[in-house]
Parts: C-alpha cells; sequence; structure tokens
C-alpha cells in the first residue's frame, strides 16, 4: 500500500486564495463573479456560456446555431450534445442538442442544428426567434453516442429527422477515417432533409453511399426494407438516432438477428411506457410540497410550483437533474421500474424521467 | 389607530359577505392575468435593474477611492447610496419574495440571493413573507407594526418612556438594517428569559446574524476605506453616510406602508377563520400607496404601490404600476378608501402619528396654541406622578375626551 503525503498548496495558490478572500470580503454579500459578469460573461472561470453568432436556416423549420463558447469550454467529442440553457419568454429552459461542427473550425466556434417540433417550446424559440448576440448558458458536451477509437471499416448509420445531426458531427469529422460507409436518412419530403446538400454531394464526391428516403410519399422504414436497402448490415457497425418508433423497431430487429451488440442508438425523447402512481412531493431544503400525478415527471410537477431545479436533456439521459430520494417511491416512466428509499438512503434519481408513486421526500 | 373591530364607524360594514368574495375573485384575476403575460420583457427590466445597480456602485466606489478630495466624497457617497437603495428595494426585497423566481434562474432567485443588509436572507424571508404578510396589520401578530418597540396604538397602555418613542423612531430610521435583523431575530422575546436565550436555534440564528453583520461591516468600514489608502477615513465616512441614507429611506417608505393615519388595524381574534376575500380586504385596508415620479416608483422597490404589493406579493414589481388602476376601480365600486397620497404627506402622516401616540390618549386633539402652556403642565404632572395616579388622571382625561 502506498500513502500520499498531502501537499502543500504552491505559494502561488495560496496567494491567490488570499488575494479572491480579500476580493470577496469587498463584493460581499455578492461573489466578484457577480460583477464580472456583468462586463465578461465569457470569462474564463464564468459559468460556462456561449454567445450565439450567427443562425442559419437549413430547412423551412430547421436551423443552425453558431455559438461562440465561454473560454471554460471543453472541445466535443464528435457525436456528443451538449445541454443549453435559452431563456424562452424570460424562463430559463435547458435541453440537449448534438454537436455538429467540425472541429477544425478556426474561429473556436461551435455548432448546433435544431429543428423545430410541434409545440416545441425550446426547439421553435431556437429556430424562429433566437437573435445574434444573445447570451445562452451551457455544459460541457457529453454523451456515448460516438465513434470508438479504432474506427469500424464498416459503418452504418440509420437517422430521421434531426437524428440526423449527432451523425452529421461525425461526418464532418471522421468521414475520411472511416472505411465504408452506408447512411439511410428518413425525412418527410427531399427539401425536409437536414443538411440535404451537403450530404448529396457527399455521397456524390464519393465519400459514402446515401439513402435519402421520404415517408411522405414512401412511408415509415421497416428494418426488413432496411435489410434489403443494405444487404450486409450485419456486417455493420449500426448508429442509429431518431423517434422512438423507429429505434424500438431496429432493436427488436438486431436483436432478433442477435447482433444486439453492434446497433448503437441515441433517443432525443424518453419514451413514456408507464405511469406512476402519483403522490405528494416534498422537497425539504426549499419547503415546497407538490401533488404531482403519476403521469407526470418529478421535475415539471417541481417547476410549474415554482421550485428551482437542475435539469438537463428531460430525456433521462444526461444525469443533470439527479436529485437524492430520501424517502418513498417513484416510477420511471419509460420502464416502470419503481425505485424506493428508505430514510437516509438517499437514492439519486433522475427528476426528468420519473414520476411519484407515493409519498416522495426529495433532498432539494 | 383603533383597530378596525372596535372603530364606531366600520369601513366594511356596508358589504356583504358575497361582495367580499366578489372581490376575492375579481382580484384573483387580476393576479392570473399578470401571472400568464409574465415574459422576456419583464426579465429583461430586472436583469437591466441588476445591471444598472452594479455599475453605480462599482463607479461610486471607484469615484471613492478619491473621497479625500470632497466632490469625489460627495459623488461617491450619492451614488452609493443610490446603488445600496436599489439593492435593498427594488432588488432584495422582491427578489426574496420570489417575484422573480418563474425565471428559473438560479442567480436571480429567492432560494439563492443574499442582499447587502444586516439580517440574513434566509431569516428575513421568514419574518417578512410568512409572518408580515399572511398576518399584515394583526396587533399581536405582525411585528411590523412595531408595537414591540413603540405605542402604535391608542389601546397600547401609555407610559411615560413613551414620550421618548419620536427619538426612538428616529434612531430606529438611521439603524434600521440592524432594527430588521433584531426583529427578525425577535431579540426582545427571545433575551427575556434564560431557556430562550440558551435555544439553539436562537443561538445559531444569532450567531448567522453576527456573521452577517461582521462580513457587512467589514466591507464598508474596513476593507473599502484600506483600498482607498490616503483617503481611508473620508471612505469610511461616506459609507457610513450611504448606509445611514439607505436606512433612513427604507424605514421612511415602510412607515409610508402601513403606519399612516387612516390605515386599518385589526384584531386577532378577527382573522380565525378568515376567507381568501376577506384576507384581500385586510391587505387593501391596512396598506398605503405613495404617489409620485416613476424614478421614485422604483427607489421605493415598488413598495409606493403597497396596496398592490400586499394583495399580490410575489408579483414581479414592475407591473404593479399596470395593475394599479384595475385595483383601485374595484375599491371604488365597493366604496372602500384606496390609501394614497405624495411621499411628504404619507411621511408626515407616519411621524405625526408616532408623535400622537408617543403623548397620552386625546393630548394632541386637545391641545390648541391657547392651551399649550397648561396642556403641558399636565403632562409633566402626568409623567412624574406615581402610577397609580397616573392612571387615575388618564382615566379621568379620556372620559373628559369622550364627554367632549
Amino acid at each position: 500500500m502506498t500513502t500520499s503525503v498531502p501537499r502543500r498548496p504552491g505559494l502561488r495558490a495560496r496567494l491567490g486564495d488570499r488575494v479572491l478572500s480579500l476580493v470577496e470580503a469587498a463584493t460581499t454579500p455578492l461573489l466578484p463573479t457577480d460583477y464580472l459578469d456583468v462586463f465578461a460573461p465569457l470569462r474564463s472561470g464564468a459559468d460556462l456560456r456561449g454567445r450565439v453568432v450567427e443562425i442559419r436556416p437549413e430547412t423551412a423549420d430547421a436551423a443552425t446555431l453558431v455559438i461562440r463558447p465561454g473560454r471554460g469550454w471543453r472541445e466535443h467529442t464528435p457525436g456528443q450534445y451538449v445541454r443549453l440553457g435559452v431563456d424562452v419568454d424570460g424562463v430559463r429552459q435547458w435541453r440537449a442538442y448534438s454537436v455538429t461542427s467540425d472541429r477544425t473550425r478556426t474561429d473556436g466556434c461551435l455548432t448546433v442544428t435544431v429543428k423545430a417540433i410541434p409545440d416545441g417550446v425550446v426547439s421553435n424559440h431556437l429556430v424562429r426567434e433566437m437573435r445574434p448576440g444573445t447570451v445562452v448558458q451551457l455544459d460541457r458536451a457529453t454523451g456515448d453516442f460516438t465513434l470508438p477509437q479504432e474506427r469500424p471499416e464498416k459503418a452504418l448509420f440509420v437517422t430521421a429527422g434531426s437524428g440526423i445531426t449527432p451523425v452529421m458531427g461525425m461526418l464532418r469529422n471522421h468521414l475520411d477515417e472511416l472505411g465504408d460507409v452506408v447512411l439511410v436518412h428518413s425525412a418527410p419530403r427531399r427539401e425536409d432533409v437536414v443538411f440535404g446538400a451537403e450530404l448529396r454531394e457527399l455521397a456524390a464526391a464519393g465519400g459514402l453511399r446515401l439513402v435519402e428516403r421520404h415517408t411522405g410519399t414512401d412511408g415509415l422504414l421497416k428494418p426488413a426494407e432496411l435489410a434489403e436497402l443494405v444487404p450486409d448490415l450485419a456486417e455493420r457497425t449500426t448508429w442509429a438516432c431518431g423517434p422512438v418508433g423507429m429505434l424500438e423497431a431496429l432493436e427488436e430487429h438486431w436483436a432478433a438477428e442477435g447482433i444486439a451488440e453492434r446497433l448503437v442508438t441515441e433517443r432525443f425523447r424518453p419514451r413514456v411506457l408507464v405511469t406512476g402512481e402519483g403522490g405528494t412531493v416534498t422537497f425539504g431544503k426549499t419547503g415546497t410540497t407538490v401533488e404531482a400525478d403519476g403521469a407526470t415527471p418529478i421535475l415539471d410537477a417541481a417547476e410549474a410550483a415554482g421550485v428551482l431545479m437542475p435539469s438537463g436533456c428531460r430525456m433521462g439521459i444526461c444525469y443533470g437533474c439527479v436529485l437524492p430520494l430520501r424517502e418513498g417511491a417513484v416510477r420511471d416512466l419509460r420502464n416502470g421500474e419503481l425505485t424506493t428509499a428508505a430514510p437516509g438512503d438517499g437514492v439519486l434519481v433522475q427528476t426528468c424521467v420519473s414520476a411519484a408513486a407515493g409519498p416522495c421526500d426529495i433532498d432539494h | 389607530m383603533t383597530a378596525l373591530q372596535k372603530k364606531s364607524e366600520n369601513p366594511v360594514a356596508h358589504l356583504s359577505a358575497q361582495d367580499v368574495e366578489d372581490i376575492g375573485r375579481r382580484l384573483d384575476a387580476i393576479r392570473q392575468e399578470v401571472a400568464d403575460s409574465r415574459g422576456a420583457a419583464d426579465a429583461a427590466y430586472i436583469r437591466k435593474v441588476i445591471d444598472v445597480q452594479r455599475k453605480i456602485e462599482l463607479a461610486s466606489r471607484a469615484v471613492l477611492l478619491l473621497s479625500k478630495f470632497p466632490p469625489a466624497w460627495f459623488v461617491g457617497t450619492a451614488g452609493l447610496s443610490v446603488a445600496k437603495i436599489l439593492e435593498n428595494m427594488e432588488i432584495g426585497h422582491n427578489i426574496l419574495h420570489g417575484q422573480w423566481d418563474w425565471m428559473r434562474d438560479p442567480k436571480i432567485h429567492s432560494t439563492t440571493w443574499e442582499w447587502d443588509m444586516a439580517s440574513p436572507a434566509e431569516q428575513w424571508k421568514h419574518s417578512h413573507n410568512e409572518l408580515h404578510h399572511t398576518y399584515t396589520n394583526v396587533i399581536g401578530k405582525d411585528n411590523d407594526l412595531g408595537y414591540g418597540i413603540m405605542r402604535v396604538d391608542e389601546d397600547q397602555k401609555w407610559i411615560p418612556l413613551y414620550l421618548l418613542q419620536p427619538l426612538w423612531n428616529f434612531v430606529n430610521a438611521c439603524f434600521f438594517e440592524y432594527g430588521i435583523a433584531a426583529y427578525d431575530l425577535e431579540l426582545g422575546k427571545n433575551l427575556a428569559t434564560p431557556e430562550r436565550r440558551a435555544d439553539p436555534g436562537f443561538r445559531a440564528r444569532g450567531k448567522a446574524v453576527l456573521r452577517k453583520i461582521r462580513k457587512q461591516a467589514t466591507k464598508d468600514y474596513v476593507v473599502h476605506p484600506l483600498l482607498s489608502g490616503p483617503s481611508f477615513l473620508p471612505t469610511l465616512t461616506a459609507n457610513f453616510v450611504a448606509n445611514v441614507v439607505r436606512n433612513v429611506w427604507s424605514h421612511s417608505v415602510i412607515m409610508c406602508g402601513h403606519f399612516p393615519e387612516g390605515v386599518e388595524t385589526y384584531e386577532k381574534t378577527s382573522i380565525e377563520g378568515e376567507t381568501r376575500g376577506e384576507w384581500y380586504l385586510r391587505q387593501m385596508l391596512g396598506s398605503a400607496n405613495i404617489s409620485g415620479s416613476k424614478a421614485m416608483h422604483v427607489m421605493t422597490g415598488n413598495l409606493s404601490h403597497q396596496v398592490e404589493h400586499h394583495l399580490f406579493p410575489d408579483l414581479p414589481s414592475n407591473r404593479y404600476a399596470e395593475i394599479a388602476p384595475k385595483v383601485r376601480a374595484i375599491f371604488d365600486e365597493y366604496g372602500l378608501r384606496y390609501h394614497t397620497a405624495s411621499l411628504p404627506r404619507q411621511v408626515g402622516s407616519a411621524w405625526h402619528k408616532v408623535f400622537r401616540l408617543s403623548l397620552p390618549n386625546g393630548w394632541m386633539a386637545a391641545t390648541t396654541p391657547k392651551n399649550a402652556p397648561q396642556q403641558v403642565a399636565k403632562l409633566v404632572q402626568l409623567t412624574t406622578a406615581k402610577p397609580k395616579v397616573r392612571r387615575a388622571m388618564q382615566r379621568e382625561w379620556e372620559q373628559a375626551a369622550t364627554a367632549a
């Protein structure tokens, strides 16, 4: 066993702490950062934010946002998503979007591409209302929907709608490292294909084989048809991103073929399978009590009652909304799984996909 | 003031129970209208105020680095006073009310905000939001009435010490933030007995207040003066003056809210089983507005719209002006008094009451320039008399006043 002697912090660090505490004494009850934020919201050391510098329309209902991130940004791995905090009608809303930018961009900006979904509060705002110059809240990029270090010889991407976005991130950065690439993409019509022109160019240049499926005329893609379109799909590593229904069909098919491990999927929205029983949710620290029904995520119920909740993707993938359940039971809306906690347990639950299943005491 | 229930002419006697509930429903509708229309413009407003406040504060503190030059001292002190007033009133008070919680911005939220004030946000929120706003103007329940330290009601027994209450009120105004901290701690009650003094909850809260005061004082009276180098002393006095200006200003605004003559108070028993409509009615008659310019409204944290604020404490302050005419229309329709007057008049009225109640009941009313010498002589006699004699004299006096 080795023991490590805790090292005394260096002189510079100690001096830095001294200076910081002196500055804090001059700004209390606020923090020095509160004043610095007035002038330099994107500086290093600030909460991570970004400034939207350009909004480029992609299709009638999709647009790409070019964002200059603050100094705290760390380069993403293509395929990952970033959480974006945007004020819509004055209310801070967090959503996750795939990063689509080419990492070799020289201006240091990143891009996300957003498709407006019907009744989507944030997506419609980003596509139609967002103006250059706006500061948005950011988080560092995260997610496992990425290419392995050892690039596959043969790859298949199956996407639909805005599901193309993480894949576009991969293609823009790594297409030349991949051998044989097939992309099967579904969109209602030809003009609805996000990045349509760019994809067709890539295909024309021989970089990949592109199969466009226009569901408005051709209908939804079935796994059996996919197998016809890509006869060697069993030999390929497949990444799929799109609506829940499509992903489920693909997962079933791959499982039936016994090649489930060759399929990687990314969901943009949770699939709600069950509802909980509902119950009274108590937030001990904020002193709020909320009556939540069994179909409403605790996150939504709490926000509606004015509780300031941590939140993220709102689909159960980013863990930005996790809080300790001190006591009670919650049901995972995606699979019906029940999580219970006895006093003192402090089980961490994802509030965005968990509904109350009886009285709950949440440590928040 | 006399509790509404003891008045010979009850200002709400003409209202039926149905009227009261109708008033409640109409006020609920006004509230909902604002809640539904809160949006980007409101968010931009509070962010702008915070932005401006921070810039004024930074600029003023920068100017005060040279405060040994008198013009710098004056400009810096004035700027810092304005910044401190904005910080406490339009920003701090309203954020701590949760008026901006709907924005879900963790930086502008009642659960995360801390302010430039002796009382820690957590304690103030309890005594202000929970106690004062729930039990507004209920004698024995609402500490904001000030009965703990002053005589604010005719029914409160008069003792000679109350003759000093105008002076005491002035001292309280100058050091108002400490007064607030003391009453958030319920210092009078909690220091009274050894058991209460030893209560761990009280001790923890007391420590939190002392910690906060130490930090605040270190900032204004040590760190910034030291940063000013040769201007050490002038910066210290500037900060002291700015704190006093802010304290006197907020004390004045708050006195105007519930203390002017004609604002109603309530007996403890009167709020048992109170309906939402009745609660609204109590807020309507228990608050007073200040009329004036837009700048004045902002500097009072829109507490100049005290009536609207007490009806809807959690609506964004920038919207009170817009709903005031609708609220007033309800007062007019139901024959209720919408109490509003200019700042000098309301401050004057509140001080008038402080003086009036510092004297035995009926003294002020019975005094004219002609009989003043006799009246003063009587007062001296009363003050120096033994308690038993004093009480007898007061009874006689009051009977005479009633007979007249």
